[in-house]
């Protein structure tokens, strides 16, 4: 392994849980206001999955009071606090820019479920 | 003793500062080095040190010139060699090493390094001339246009911008910002992009 893989291995962050497109998450995001550092959350699906290692970068949906609002997240940032997986969904695809074109119910994903 | 160390530039990614945001740095292999001489105004005119990067094979392809250099100041053979301009009263003689340790995150360092060479390049690549349209019955694509007056002055000005050799030639740039040090592997962390290729030597200096 060469040097500069080495320093982006050391740098990564490994506290976060794994996730993939459709997941439904809470990101904990830590918002400054001025000298005031706060948590806010947003919650939405994962439509997608950008970049490896150092420069992974994930894509958060939601619709927020009827508009959709789509927020990207660098994957080791510090800003991401927090994140929690709620639910996995079932997709075939590994980008879903698809939902943004259904509305409603017709936006909606399949849970995966783990027991059984 | 001048901040100045050579080192290796190994490639570029990028890491995250304290407000969370993405920072492009190039990694650095900066040393460990080596002070192989010593040079006073006595004897060669002027007061330096010239520092040698240590190889990490041990100087097993040194030519023998370089392994009786080093070999005469009493240091293991090193390939590469630069000079850093000293005071006349610094202590500094052969067989002390130059680490990275003499630097720290936020400063600014000038970087020399010899720049990619690009081969002989037209006037579009090497000094951004616009060039001509490509289609629409166009017969001027990348030419020069007029160099100069015919009758006045009836000859060429010095320093007209023409095609030639670009790159491959030495390079500073200057006030880079140190974004981390690492001391345990040596490594050096600049932002932004320095010159030359992966593998290629650069010399970091700080100006005090």
């Amino acid at each position: 392994m060469n040097i500069i893989d080495k320093l982006e291995q050391s740098l990564l962050r490994k506290d976060l849980p794994k996730i993939g497109p459709g997941d439904t998450v809470k990101v904990h995001v830590k918002v400054r206001e001025g000298e005031k550092e706060r948590i806010q959350i947003f919650q939405g699906t994962v439509i997608g999955i950008k970049g490896g290692g150092m420069r992974a970068s994930f894509t958060v949906r939601k619709i927020a009071s009827g508009v959709g609002v789509e927020r990207i997240f660098p994957l080791n940032s510090p800003i991401v606090d927090k994140l929690e997986v709620l639910r996995h969904n079932k997709v075939r695809r590994a980008k879903l820019y698809f939902l943004r074109a259904k509305l409603g119910k017709a936006g909606r994903l399949k849970e995966i479920r783990q027991d059984a | 003793m001048i901040k100045g160390i050579i080192g290796k530039k190994l490639g570029m990614t990028q890491i995250f500062n304290e407000q969370g945001q993405v920072v492009p740095v190039t990694v650095i292999q900066a040393g460990p080095c080596v002070v192989v001489q010593r040079k006073t105004t006595e004897k060669d005119g002027y007061d330096a040190i010239q520092v040698g990067f240590v190889d990490a094979n041990g100087g097993k392809r040194a030519s023998k010139a370089e392994k009786g250099h080093a070999e005469k100041k009493g240091v293991a053979p090193v390939r590469v060699l630069r000079e850093f301009k000293i005071e006349a009263a610094d202590a500094a003689k052969p067989g002390d090493s130059v680490l990275v340790s003499q630097f720290e995150a936020k400063v600014k360092v000038h970087v020399s390094g010899t720049s990619k060479g690009k081969g002989f390049a037209g006037v579009m690549k090497r000094h951004n001339f616009k060039g001509g349209r490509a289609t629409h019955g166009s017969m001027f694509h990348r030419a020069p246009g007029s160099i100069g007056g015919s009758s006045y002055p009836s000859r060429v000005f010095p320093g007209m911008r023409m095609g030639g050799q670009m790159g491959n030639v030495q390079v500073t740039v200057r006030n880079l910002e140190i974004a981390k040090v690492d001391l345990e592997n040596n490594l050096l962390l600049i932002k932004g992009a320095v010159p030359g290729p992966k593998g290629g030597y650069v010399v970091i200096k700080q100006e005090a």
